[in-house]
C-alpha cells in the first residue's frame, strides 16, 4: 500500500480533515475531564497531542476510539458523523490505536495477530500458509524482517509495536493513533519506527502521535494540539512554535503555584546524623546493578530516569516486593532483613506502586475498606478496626487529601484517577510511616489533584517524613526532591543536588553522565 | 421499589420463593408442618434436615472461592471422613458410647483439617492452581477412603451416631442445628473480624494486597482448612444418614452443587466479594428443587434434565444481561411491529419474567 499511493505531503493542508471533533466534552464522577474540545487531523500529517499528565490527551483518544462515550460534541469520520459504542465499532471506521503497552496477544504468533479474524480461508478452514505469508507482505511493507511465524511475546517491545502497526494495516485504517509508542524503546528502535510512521504519513494515513518526549515530537510532528486541564489551549504548526512557547502552553499559570511549591521544598537536609534509610550495593541479577541510596529524616530522594532505567526495581528492591540477591540495607542505622514487603512495613517504610491499578487499588471494595487495608493487614485480621474509629480515621484523610466524592462508602473503582491515588496515598500515610515510597504517584492523574499530592508530599517531608519520590516528569523530580538519584540502563549513574541543576542540565545528565567511561 | 430490585439478593430469594409458591400450589401439602412426639415433621423440615452436608460443603466453598480459588475435593474429603468415623466405631468394643461417638467424629474432623491443609499448601505455598491442586485429592481421596473401609461398605449401629443425622433437638431436626451453627460461626469469624475483609482484598487484586503487607498466604491456605473441615463435618452427617461409610457415593458431585450454591448466591468465581447469606439461599434453592422433584413425581430418568433447565432459567434471571437483553429484544419486536404492537408503556423488564415462568 505504501508503495502505490503518491505523496500527499504538498497538498495536505489543503484537505479535509478526516477526523473531526467538535465540541467534545466527557464528565465522570465530580471531574470535567473533557470541556469542549475541538481536534482536527487530516490525512497524511503526523499531528501531536501534547499537555500534561491529565490534560485530557488520553480522555480525548478514548472518546475518538470508542472507549468512553461523550457527554456532548461530535465526531466526523471522514465527512460523516458517528457515535462510537464500543472500540470495536471505532476501528471498523477505520480508526487504529497502539499504545504504549502493546494490546495484542502475547502468546500467539506474529502472523496470527497482525491477521486476526481477517485469517485467509478456503472452503471455511483457515490457510495458515497463505495467512502467514499475507502477514509476511505486511511485515515487509513497513521493512520488518522477522518470522511471522514466531511467537509475539519473543520479540523485543519495539517489533511489537510496529507489528501492532502492521495489525493496523491490515484493517485498511486511515486513522492510526500512536499512544506514548516510544516511552519504552532506545534510540535506534524509536529511528525504525519513525521511518515506519513517515512511510505511512506518505501514504496518506493521519497519525495522530502522543509522546512525553518533546524532541520527538518536533523531530516527526506538523502539527500540534495542546491540552491544558480538559481545554483545548491550540492547534498549531510545529514550525509555528519554538519549544518553550509549548512547555509554557501546556504548563500554563499553574506554574507559579508550583514554583512556590519548589522554594518551600529546597531547603537544607541535615544529613549529619543517622539515614532512615541505608542500601548498600542493593541489587538483583537481570533487574538492576547493585545500587546504594541513604535517605534522611525530612528529605525528598527523587529517582530520576527513563522507564526502564531501573527506578522502579531500585524501590521494589528496598521495599522487598521483589528479593534482592545482593546488598545490605540498615533502617535507623540497624541492619534489616526486608525480603517481603511484610518486613518493610513491619520497619515502617510504605511503598505506592506505580501501577495503581494492578498493584494499588482493590478495585471492589469502599474507599474506606482501601484505606484502612493498610493498618488492618499490619493488625492482623484478629484485631478489626472498630468502625467509630476506622469512620474517624477515613473522613479526617479524606478531607485532608480532598478525596472526591468525599464517600467513604463509594467503590474505589468508580473513582477517578488522581482521586484514587489519594486513597491510595491515604492508606499508606494511615499506617504512619517513616519512609514513603511513591512510585509515580502523579501519573495519568487530573492537574487538581497532582498538585495536591505534590504539595502533600512536601508538607509531609517538611515535617520529618523521609520520602522517596519517582516520576516520569522530571519536573516534578527538581521541584520536590532536594537530592536526585540518576539511573540509567538498569543501573545507578549517579546522585546531584536538585539545587545545582536544572531541567536541562538534569536531562544532559540523565543522557550523557559516564557516557564516556562506559564505552 | 427500584431499590429492593437492585439488592444483590433479590433474585436468589426470588427464585426461591417462587419454588416454593409452586410446589405449594402443585401440592398444597407441601407446606404443612405436622407435630408428633413434639417434634416437627413436614416438606419443609425435611429441606432443612436434608440440606445440611451441602450447606457445611457450600459455606467453606464461599470461603475457598472468595480468595480465588476453587475446592474441588470436598466430596471426596467427605467420603474419607465417613470411612474414618466409621471405621473407628466398627472397631469399637461399644458402638452405643458416646465417648466412642465423639471420638471417632472428633478423628474424622482432624483427618479432615489435615486434607483441607494439604490442599492450602498445594495452593498457597506452591502456587499450584487451585483446581488443578484439588482435583489431586478428588481423585486420590476416593481411593483413600476405601483402603481405610477395606474395600467394603462399612455399615454400623449406634444410636449416638444415628442421632447426628436423625435426631432431634426439642422440636427440630439436630442436622438443623448444626447447619445454623456453622453459618453463625462462619458469618461471626468473617464479618466481625477483618478476615472477611482481607480475604475480599485477596481475591479481588492479590498483588495489591501483598504489597499492602496481607498475609495472602496465611489467608488462603486458611480458607482451605476451613473447606476442608466443613466437608468432613457434611462427610459424618452423610454418614450417619445412611449409617454406613459408602466411599464411592459419599458427596459424590456435591462440589458441583456446591459451587452451583455458591453461584446462585451471587458471589462471583472471580472471586471478591462475597455473599454468606447468599449461599445460605443458594443451599436451600437447591435443596427445594430437589424435594420440587420428587413433589412434582418428576421420572427419576427425567430429573435430572429438570433439574437444569430450572437451574439455568435461574441463573438466567440473575444475569442482568440476560435481563438487559430481553429488554432489548421486547423494544425490538415493538418497534417491528407497525401497529398492532404492545402498548408502549409495558415495562420491557417484566416480559423475560413472565415468558420464563411459563417455561
Amino acid at each position: 500500500m505504501p508503495a502505490t499511493t503518491p505523496p500527499l505531503a504538498p497538498a495536505r493542508d489543503e484537505l479535509p480533515p478526516i477526523v473531526e471533533m467538535r465540541g467534545i466534552t466527557v464528565r465522570f464522577p465530580g471531574v470535567l475531564a473533557l470541556d469542549g474540545v475541538d481536534f482536527f487531523l487530516r490525512p497524511g500529517e503526523v499531528h501531536a497531542l501534547m499537555g500534561e499528565n491529565g490534560a485530557g490527551k488520553s480522555t480525548l483518544i478514548k472518546a475518538l476510539t470508542g472507549v468512553y462515550s461523550i457527554d456532548a460534541g461530535t465526531i466526523t469520520i471522514a465527512g460523516e458523523e458517528r457515535v462510537f459504542s464500543s472500540t470495536a465499532d471505532a476501528q471498523a471506521a477505520g480508526i487504529s490505536t497502539v499504545y504504549q503497552e502493546v494490546n495484542l496477544c502475547p502468546n500467539l504468533s506474529v502472523g496470527e495477530n497482525i491477521m486476526l479474524g481477517r485469517e485467509v480461508r478456503r472452503g471455511g478452514v483457515i490457510d495458515w500458509r497463505a495467512t502467514h505469508a499475507e502477514a509476511q507482505k505486511h511485515l515487509r511493507a513497513l521493512s520488518l524482517e522477522i518470522d511471522p511465524r514466531s511467537l509475539l511475546s519473543a520479540h523485543p517491545i519495539a517489533i511489537q509495536q510496529v507489528v501492532a502497526i502492521s495489525r493496523a494495516m491490515v484493517l485498511e485504517s486511515k486513522v492510526l493513533i500512536l499512544d506514548e509508542p516510544t516511552s519504552s524503546l532506545d534510540r535506534d528502535e524509536v529511528d525504525r519506527l519513525f521511518a515506519v510512521v513517515r512511510d505511512l504519513r506518505a501514504a496518506g494515513v493521519a497519525i495522530l502521535f502522543v509522546s512525553h518526549f518533546i524532541e520527538q515530537v518536533y523531530e516527526i510532528s506538523d502539527r500540534i494540539t495542546v491540552l491544558r486541564n480538559g481545554a483545548l489551549v491550540g492547534e498549531y504548526r510545529v514550525e509555528d512554535l519554538p519549544r518553550d512557547a509549548l512547555v509554557t502552553k501546556m504548563i500554563g499559570r499553574e506554574l507559579d503555584d508550583l514554583e512556590a511549591l519548589s522554594r518551600t521544598a529546597h531547603r537544607q537536609i541535615d544529613r549529619s546524623g543517622v539515614p532512615v534509610l541505608r542500601a548498600e550495593g542493593i541489587g538483583r541479577r537481570g533487574m538492576l546493578e547493585p545500587a546504594d541510596l541513604e535517605v534522611y529524616p525530612g528529605e525528598v530522594v527523587g529517582l530520576a530516569g527513563l522507564l526502564g532505567s531501573g527506578r522502579t526495581e531500585l524501590v521494589r528492591l528496598l521495599y522487598g516486593a521483589d528479593r534482592p540477591d545482593a546488598g545490605h540495607v540498615s533502617v535507623h542505622g540497624e541492619h534489616a532483613r526486608i525480603t517481603s514487603p511484610r518486613h518493610a512495613i513491619d520497619h515502617r517504610i510504605s511503598f505506592s506502586s506505580e501501577d495503581r491499578r494492578a498493584e494499588g487499588i482493590v478495585a471492589d471494595l469502599t474507599v474506606a475498606e482501601n484505606i484502612v487495608l493498610g493498618i488492618q493487614a499490619r493488625r492482623g485480621w484478629t484485631r478489626k478496626i472498630r468502625k467509630s474509629e476506622q469512620d474517624a480515621l477515613v473522613n479526617e484523610y479524606i478531607r485532608a487529601l480532598d478525596v472526591r466524592p468525599a464517600a467513604p462508602d463509594a467503590v474505589v473503582a468508580n473513582l477517578s484517577g488522581g482521586n484514587q491515588q489519594k486513597v491510595l496515598l491515604a492508606r499508606w500515610l494511615a499506617t504512619a510511616p517513616e519512609l514513603l515510597v511513591l512510585d509515580e504517584p502523579t501519573r495519568g492523574i487530573d492537574v487538581g489533584a497532582k498538585a495536591d499530592i505534590q504539595r502533600k508530599v512536601s508538607e509531609l517531608s517538611a515535617r520529618g517524613l523521609a520520602v522517596v519520590f519517582i516520576s516520569s516528569e522530571l519536573e516534578e523530580v527538581l521541584r520536590l526532591a532536594q537530592r536526585i538519584a540518576v539511573l540509567r540502563d538498569r543501573r545507578k549513574i549517579g546522585e546531584v543536588d536538585s539545587s545545582e541543576i536544572d531541567l536541562d542540565g538534569l536531562i544532559d545528565y540523565l543522557a550523557n553522565e559516564g557516557k564516556g567511561d562506559a564505552a | 421499589m427500584t431499590r429492593i430490585w437492585k439488592h444483590r439478593l433479590f433474585w436468589p430469594i426470588a427464585s426461591l420463593l417462587g419454588l416454593i409458591v409452586i410446589n405449594s400450589v402443585a401440592r398444597p401439602q407441601f407446606l404443612s408442618i405436622t407435630m408428633r412426639d413434639g417434634e416437627l415433621y413436614g416438606a419443609l423440615i425435611n429441606i432443612l434436615r436434608n440440606s445440611a452436608p451441602l450447606m457445611l460443603v457450600a459455606l467453606g466453598m464461599t470461603i475457598v472461592i472468595a480468595t480465588r480459588g476453587i475446592d474441588l475435593s470436598v466430596g471426596a474429603v467427605m467420603a474419607v471422613s465417613g470411612a474414618v468415623a466409621l471405621t473407628v466405631i466398627d472397631n469399637a468394643a461399644d458402638p452405643d458410647n458416646l465417648g466412642t461417638v465423639l471420638g471417632a467424629v472428633g478423628l474424622a474432623v482432624l483427618v479432615s483439617l489435615a486434607l483441607g491443609a494439604w490442599n492450602g499448601f498445594l495452593v498457597a505455598v506452591l502456587g499450584i492452581q487451585p483446581i488443578i491442586a484439588t482435583l489431586v485429592l478428588m481423585l486420590a481421596g476416593r481411593g483413600v477412603a476405601l483402603l481405610i473401609t477395606g474395600g467394603f461398605i462399612t455399615t454400623v449401629n449406634s444410636a449416638p451416631f444415628s442421632y447426628i443425622a436423625s435426631g432431634y433437638l426439642t422440636v427440630l431436626p439436630f442436622a438443623f442445628f448444626i447447619s445454623v451453627a456453622a453459618i453463625t460461626l462462619i458469618a461471626l469469624v468473617e464479618r466481625r473480624t477483618a478476615l472477611g475483609v482481607l480475604t475480599e482484598a485477596v481475591g479481588i487484586n492479590p498483588e495489591a494486597s501483598r504489597l499492602a503487607g496481607v498475609r495472602a498466604r496465611g489467608i488462603i491456605w486458611g480458607a482451605y482448612i476451613v473447606s476442608g473441615v466443613l466437608a468432613g463435618v457434611a462427610g459424618v452427617i452423610y454418614a450417619s444418614n445412611i449409617r454406613a461409610a459408602d466411599a464411592n457415593a459419599a458427596g459424590l458431585f456435591i462440589e458441583l452443587y456446591a459451587i452451583l450454591a455458591v453461584v446462585l448466591g451471587g458471589t462471583s468465581l472471580m472471586g471478591g466479594k462475597f455473599s454468606i447469606a447468599g449461599t445460605v439461599v443458594g443451599v436451600l434453592i437447591i435443596q427445594t428443587l430437589e424435594s420440587t422433584i420428587l413433589f412434582l413425581g418428576v421420572p427419576s430418568a427425567q430429573s435430572p434434565v429438570f433439574f437444569a433447565i430450572v437451574v439455568v432459567i435461574v441463573v438466567m434471571l440473575q444475569s442482568s444481561r440476560v435481563r438487559r437483553g430481553f429488554a432489548r429484544l421486547a423494544r425490538l419486536r415493538q418497534r417491528r411491529a407497525p401497529d398492532g404492537g404492545p402498548p408502549p408503556d409495558v415495562d420491557p423488564d417484566l416480559e423475560p419474567k413472565r415468558t420464563e415462568v411459563a417455561a
